[in-house]
């Protein structure tokens, strides 16, 4: 029965929180490994693509909201998100139109991008909070729980009680499916063939006639699509606030890293890891060592490896650490 | 025309002064408040409750001779010790005013009490410095405030905690100096009356998810989570989160967590839950508030009847020492405010004059309930609310 309590507990607060987490920062990631490894630069505007992706979401939420309609139990903003995806490809499209295109027809240098990509991060987010404001926005509805703290308790009379959040559960499945639709998209498709080409020797696939013009689109495109689920899931699941996803660029910068900058399977490994390594390194853990100790070998202190102030520090470390000792990352990525 | 700016400027001096030396008891007091800076929107309805105390005196006649009570405002800046200092310097040496009303904000009090104060050995009654720090302040009897201590609010809170039953609780604190002080004080005050604390821990405002700071929270325990947050930044967050987790649903919610957002936020989901707000059914300010804002100033703000409770606890003491010297009436400033005596509200400063003159005594209560404790701050009124039904409920008042 302890044992019981202990792993519920432990799935209450640790893994349920972190594989919901590691979901969104693996969707953030796999966008920022996509563009490193076809359009060769860090886009540090992946962060505020998030907010706005997900703010045309919440927007149109509200108007659904307003017209009453809904998906009962689930949230509206699952109805909302295929109009959030095609802003979102719309305002990608526009920013590489105006501003990228210049620099790859002069064949800048990666650092030159990087910082141009600083400037349509601080433009973006000066978007964002313009027709959003920076305050904190509401819209998620439908059923809270698929099974409560309290609910579990009663249902199978252990101590600790188990919460499971609609929006967890719905992050988890849509990030498994938009995983699954991108690497059938990356492997199986002509067009990803060609972008896995270009990826790969951008000489090699210009001469066997492959448009870059054409690449260049579809990256972006499949990035909007994925920057926008990532946005909504973590705004659903969490909070929409504008500087929260300007925040979150560390974190999937560190899991795209850590797992290789410019491999899919590797951003997806990178997120997971650096949410569970978030999520442990600060957990108190006295609660679960109280129920696993023998009698009299409980802990009297709270366990707790660092105070819940560094989590952001986490990820700094894991990336230094992954950075000195094997700067390719865990899956072979590209060194940055 | 330098040459006659000047001999005007000197002209209009003199007759100032021969004017002013006309009244043999006229009696001036420093109002110093932030009138520039970060509350610079608070200040002038705060000051123009202290001048309608002053206004009420003059009007009633009745203090020592008949004596007129001006008011000479000057710029605390609320943040610039130096600034507050020097203006402090000022009121004292050139208006040479008898008393002062102020500071407002902590930090400038503290340094405006020991740089100039207690040197000069001038009287200051603060409406709305709350720092637990300046009750232990080297004051030498000048220092007062009509404001309570935020450690008080941390003592009544552990009181309402322990009568109902809760032996031990988290605390989660909004990081900066209010949160961390009122932790500090409410964690001293329950663990002296027998509780127990198993966490303290701070909480950044502006965080998306606050799951893994409700995670520690709750492998610690305990019967209920004290949030010392503010109820439109992270104090919502963490009562969401420990709610979803099941880790805590009953709260403990200080002033700074008690607004109509957490009505609409959570409802009855936090059902049972405790707070304290200052507050006092004891008195009635509304004869102020109408005062003030006939000034034109905006009386919604906050401490408007602090201010004017200061003014005129210091009046009523020159009253009651006879003299203006702050050497004489600082020592009568508590017992004017404090029982035995006459009860004197809001509006019934000619009364109150008219008993000291008289002889008798006096309990000034005015706007706010005043109630002067050792070392000279107010005891300080709150209300205890409780979450009944989805709403805000005042269970009683202490």
């Amino acid at each position: 029965m302890d044992f019981l309590n202990a792993l519920v507990a432990l799935s209450n607060f640790v893994l349920i929180p972190a594989i919901a987490y590691g979901s969104q920062l693996a969707l953030g990631a796999l966008g920022v490994t996509l563009i490193y490894g076809i359009l060769r630069f860090s886009n540090f505007a992946h962060g505020d693509t998030m907010a706005f992706g997900a703010m045309i979401a919440v927007l149109v939420t509200w108007g659904l909201q307003g017209m009453g309609v809904g998906l009962g139990p689930l949230p509206t903003a699952l109805l909302a998100l295929p109009v959030a995806i095609l802003g979102c490809m719309a305002l990608v499209l526009v920013t590489d139109r105006l501003v990228y295109k210049f620099y790859r027809e002069q064949k800048a240098k990666p650092v030159i991008l990087v910082i141009v990509s600083m400037g349509v991060m601080f433009i973006m987010n000066g978007v964002v909070r313009f027709i959003i404001g920076p305050n904190d926005q509401k819209f998620a509805d439908g059923e809270r729980f698929i099974i409560s703290a309290r609910e579990f308790k009663q249902l199978t009379g252990l101590r600790e009680g188990l919460a499971i959040k609609t929006t967890q559960g719905i992050t988890v499945v849509v990030a498994v499916i938009a995983v699954v639709l991108l690497f059938w998209f990356l492997n199986r498709t002509r067009t990803g063939k060609s972008m896995r080409a270009y990826s790969d020797n951008e000489d090699l696939a210009l001469l066997s006639g492959i448009n870059p013009e054409r690449v260049v689109m579809y990256t972006w495109m499949i990035v909007a699509a994925l920057a926008t689920v990532a946005g909504v899931l973590y705004g659903l699941d969490k909070t929409f606030k504008p500087f929260v996803y300007f925040q979150l660029l560390l974190p999937i910068f560190a899991s795209a890293i850590v797992g290789g900058l410019g491999n899919p399977l590797g951003a997806i490994a990178g997120g997971f890891v650096i949410a569970f390594s978030e999520v442990t390194i600060t957990y108190a853990w006295k609660k679960v060592l109280t129920y696993l100790m023998p009698e009299g070998l409980e802990p009297s202190g709270l366990v707790q490896l660092l105070s819940t102030d560094y989590k952001f520090a986490v990820s700094f470390v894991i990336l230094l650490i992954v950075l000195l000792f094997k700067p390719t990352g865990l899956f072979k990525g590209k060194a940055v | 025309m330098k040459k006659l700016l000047m001999a005007t400027a000197a002209v209009a001096l003199t007759a100032g002064t021969a004017f002013a030396g006309g009244h043999a008891k006229e009696v001036k007091l420093g109002v110093i408040m932030g009138f520039t800076g970060p509350i610079e929107s608070l200040t002038p309805a705060m000051a123009a409750g202290a001048e309608v105390a002053m206004k009420e005196v003059t009007d009633s006649g009745l203090l020592l001779d008949a004596a007129t009570v001006t008011p000479f405002r000057a710029d605390s800046t609320c943040v610039d010790a130096a600034a507050a200092t020097a203006a402090a310097e000022r009121l004292l040496t050139s208006d040479k005013v008898n008393g002062i009303v102020g500071a407002d904000c902590s930090g400038v009090t503290g340094a405006i009490l020991s740089n100039v104060a207690v040197p000069n050995g001038a009287v200051m009654i603060s409406p709305s410095a709350t720092s637990p720090a300046l009750t232990t302040a080297e004051d030498n009897g000048l220092f007062f405030r009509t404001s309570p201590s935020d450690a008080r609010q941390g003592q009544v809170l552990a009181d309402v905690l322990k009568e109902r039953g809760f032996t031990s609780a988290a605390i989660s604190y909004t990081n900066n100096d209010y949160g961390k002080g009122l932790a500090d004080s409410i964690a001293a005050a329950f663990t002296a009356g027998g509780g127990e604390v198993t966490i303290t821990s701070a909480h950044e405002d502006g965080k998306a998810d606050y799951s893994a700071e409700v995670g520690a929270l709750a492998s610690a325990g305990g019967d209920i989570l004290i949030v010392a947050g503010y109820v439109d930044q992270g104090g919502p967050g963490i009562i969401r989160a420990a709610l979803d987790s099941g880790a805590f649903d009953t709260f403990a919610l200080p002033d700074g967590m008690i607004g109509t957002a957490l009505e609409t936020n959570f409802g009855d989901e936090i059902e049972g839950s405790v707070g304290t707000v200052p507050g006092s059914d004891a008195a009635d300010p509304s004869v102020v508030l109408d005062a003030v804002a006939a000034t034109g100033a905006d009386a919604s703000g906050p401490y408007i009847g602090e201010s004017y409770d200061a003014a005129a606890l210091i009046m009523l003491a020159m009253q009651a020492a006879n003299s203006k010297d702050p050497a004489d009436y600082a020592g009568q400033i508590m017992n004017v405010a404090n029982a035995p005596g006459e009860q004197i509200a809001a509006g019934e400063l000619a009364k109150g004059l008219q008993i000291l003159k008289d002889g008798g005594e006096i309990d000034y209560v005015g706007a706010t309930a005043v109630e002067l404790i050792e070392p000279g701050e107010a005891a300080g009124g709150y209300r205890e609310i409780e979450i009944k039904g989805g709403k805000i409920t005042t269970a009683q008042y202490r």
